[in-house]
């Protein structure tokens, strides 16, 4: 029992990974599988959720807390949504397998062996340690907690960035009204 | 202080940098296989999506490995760029079913020639 509780405490962080890696490329198969939009919203869902936990296992807590809000809040809501107002289990859908697939599943392939192989060739194993983990979550010498370390970096480094990018989201905003409204 | 940055150099079960950059192409090759494949642009939205959520995970498994801020910050602007996709694509799709009653993308031909 104790070296059962000690496994779990050593490669806790590892089965962790491993569960929520399995969550999210099950839930992106059934994006891809799923017939029915509906059903892969649902299991986009669960990739998104993932994700999120995977960020967390990263340190990255406020990533992970936005991912949640932003993806699986907002973005599922606006799918959700879309796929209700078009009703799209009136309309005749497109099957899974035609003549593209084995174009698709090709292409696919063959991007993932190529980018790979490349990153395999390149890759030099870098070790984190714990003083790396600990620069996540300082600012200004003492430790005060990821969200308060990424704000401040993210106003006092990237500033001009996180303007331009409420400019963007003011501008997506405007366009999604104008492409959504009546003629 | 860390007990899982600590135990986790070397050994088989450490979960490293490259467990991330191969979850992530994983994921980016599902993402590019639904694009191709499938004819519905909800469908081929949410492959999108996936392929962003693929390439925010590397950027925050980078910043974990070099314990810099910047890959979480853009991670941060990355999913901005994805909410207004989402955005501009779902009232794209609006505008297509007003316009042909489908959703299929094929049916959008005219500059074929």
């Amino acid at each position: 029992m104790s070296s059962l509780f000690g496994f779990l405490q050593e490669n806790g962080a590892a089965l962790l990974f491993y569960l929520f890696a399995g969550l999210a490329v099950a839930g992106a198969v059934g994006v891809v599988v799923w017939k029915s939009p509906m059903n892969g919203a649902l299991s986009l869902l669960v990739t998104f959720l993932a994700i999120a936990a995977l960020f967390l296992l990263r340190h990255a807590g406020f990533v992970g807390i936005v991912q949640i809000f932003v993806y699986g809040g907002g973005i599922m809501v606006l799918f959700l949504f879309v796929i209700m107002l078009v009703n799209l289990s009136r309309l005749e859908d497109s099957e899974r397998i035609w003549r593209q697939t084995p174009w698709a599943l090709l292409l696919s392939l063959l991007f993932a062996g190529v980018v790979g192989a490349t990153a395999r060739a390149a890759w030099k194993p870098v070790l984190g340690g714990s003083e790396a983990t600990e620069r996540l979550r300082t600012f200004g010498g003492e430790l005060v907690g990821n969200p308060q370390a990424l704000g401040q970096e993210l106003f006092r480094n990237y500033l001009l960035p996180f303007e331009i990018a409420s400019l963007f989201l003011l501008v997506a905003m405007i366009g999604a009204v104008v492409l959504g409204r009546r003629e | 202080m860390n007990p899982e940055a600590s135990a986790g150099l070397g050994g088989l079960w450490a979960i490293g940098t490259e467990h991330y950059l191969g979850l992530s192409l994983i994921l980016f090759g599902i993402g590019l296989f639904g694009v191709i494949n499938r004819r519905n642009l909800i469908t081929i939205l949410m492959s999108i999506e996936l392929m962003l959520n693929a390439v925010n995970l590397n950027f925050v498994a980078f910043s974990y490995q070099r314990g810099d801020l910047a890959g979480q910050v853009f991670s941060v602007f990355t999913i901005t760029v994805a909410a207004g996709e989402a955005a501009v694509g779902l009232g794209i799709l609006l505008a297509m079913f007003r316009l042909r009653r489908t959703t299929r993308v094929d049916t959008a031909n005219e500059l074929k020639g």
